[in-house]
């Protein structure tokens, strides 16, 4: 059943991008500065696109009993399973353009290691994604470090998000039975070496930016198995309303 | 680029790639969709005329209506049943625009994309410095790495003061 496996690893993959493409795209008309609403808008749209894509391949590897739209806007919170971080409130600017930094140096690494799918349309959307990402993360790490060196309000804003993000970050790495059956399907390559790697890009930049990595703290888990936190209902009440109000619609 | 012509038709391949570049990106209606290397195989058949793209930005809105574009214009032109498929499986890079293409961006006012670096090189590094397509002047600063579509980086001429846009390399 390897076409179910990675049918659901696409789902949940593309639910990541879904999610924190929703949160960033709460930034239009709000962010600090003109270019700033421009480019936090520009990274949603390339999140919720990575999402879409993911999630065409996904109902056409399912046969095409499901539509994007309906992953998208018909499911609830227990049918989501993309990671607990991406769903936790925006916050302020210091704590989306963190959040933002940790998540696309993750998806950084996860791409890369999708770009070499057999499935070559997964392998397509994986090389197309890379190139839109290493954007996002340029972006994000000089934020990170403008934030970390500038003010004392910014650096301390910036050092709180970084608190409280560090606990929802192991979960992007957790291993568990979806994953062991890809790598041992070969649709994936093993994935040991990626949370190190990516602990190791963070805690260098964040370092470079005067910011302190929080040594062992308490993991939370539990998005991959669909239990969320509270925001999570509260986004989704948001972002499905229309789809939910007028069932079909079409316009 | 793959061609395949199953069976000899009164209009084959060249016809329909002519057509083709009458499809403009309705954010930069000068670049047509077969100057801007998106079209990744066109198959004539006698009963269908199947055309498909590489999507460039995975979020670019453009492309819904750049699919119902190719079926107005060839279905307009009388070719039998026209369809777009949409794959990612050819990754869409700015280095498959054409000259043409990128001399259409330059006189339409967007700096064209720089070449993309070679592995392990990042785009956003050659994205920093864009001639202005105004004077030509390379003393020119990079302002945002994100414009007004997901496409375009935000830059600024110091010797003609003029601010204007990059087709970003990716």
């Amino acid at each position: 059943m390897t076409d179910l496996a990675l049918t659901n690893f696409l789902i949940r993959t593309g639910d990541d991008c879904l999610i924190v493409g929703h949160r960033l795209s709460e930034w239009c008309g709000h962010a600090p500065i003109l270019e700033e609403d421009v480019a936090l808008a520009n990274i949603a749209l390339d999140c919720i696109g990575t999402a879409n894509a993911l999630y065409t391949r996904a109902c056409d590897l399912g046969g095409g009993r499901r539509t994007p739209d309906e992953l998208a806007f018909l499911r609830s919170v227990t049918e989501f399973r993309n990671a607990l971080i991406v769903e936790l409130p925006r916050g302020d600017f210091a704590r989306t353009i963190v959040r933002q930094y940790l998540f696309a140096e993750y998806e950084l690494l996860l791409f890369e290691a999708l770009s070499s799918c057999p499935d070559p349309e997964v392998a397509g959307i994986a090389g197309r994604t890379i190139n839109e990402r290493k954007y996002h993360v340029r972006h994000c790490r000089e934020w990170v470090a403008r934030l970390g060196l500038g003010t004392e309000e910014s650096r301390s804003r910036a050092q709180a998000a970084v608190d409280e993000l560090w606990p929802y970050t192991a979960e992007l790495f957790q291993k568990d039975k979806l994953l062991e059956e890809l790598v041992a399907s070969g649709v994936l390559p093993g994935l040991d070496g990626t949370s190190a790697e990516w602990t190791d890009v963070v805690s260098r930049s964040l370092s470079d930016a005067s910011l302190v990595v929080p040594a062992d703290v308490f993991q939370h888990v539990g998005g991959r198995e669909g239990r969320h936190t509270e925001h999570l209902g509260h986004l989704l009440d948001e972002m499905q309303i229309v789809a939910r109000s007028h069932p079909d619609g079409k316009w | 680029m793959v061609m395949q012509s199953t069976q000899k038709t009164v209009r084959g391949i060249p016809d329909v790639l002519t057509t083709l570049g009458e499809v403009l990106d309705p954010e930069i209606p000068v670049l047509d969709i077969v100057a801007m290397g998106i079209v990744t195989s066109v198959e004539v058949e006698p009963d269908a005329t199947v055309v498909t793209i590489a999507p460039t930005y995975s979020g670019c809105p453009a492309m819904r209506m750049i699919e119902n574009d190719i079926i107005e214009v060839l279905t307009r032109k009388g070719f039998p049943h026209p369809q777009v498929k949409i794959s990612f499986a050819r990754v869409w890079s700015t280095d498959d625009m054409t000259e043409e293409g990128r001399a259409k961006l330059r006189d339409y006012g967007i700096a064209p994309p720089a070449p993309r670096p070679g592995e392990p090189g990042d785009p956003a590094d050659v994205n920093r410095t864009a001639a202005c397509p105004y004077c030509g002047s390379s003393e020119t600063m990079l302002k945002s790495f994100f414009g007004s579509t997901a496409c375009k980086s935000l830059h600024y001429c110091n010797d003609c003061l003029q601010p204007f846009e990059a087709f970003k390399c990716i």
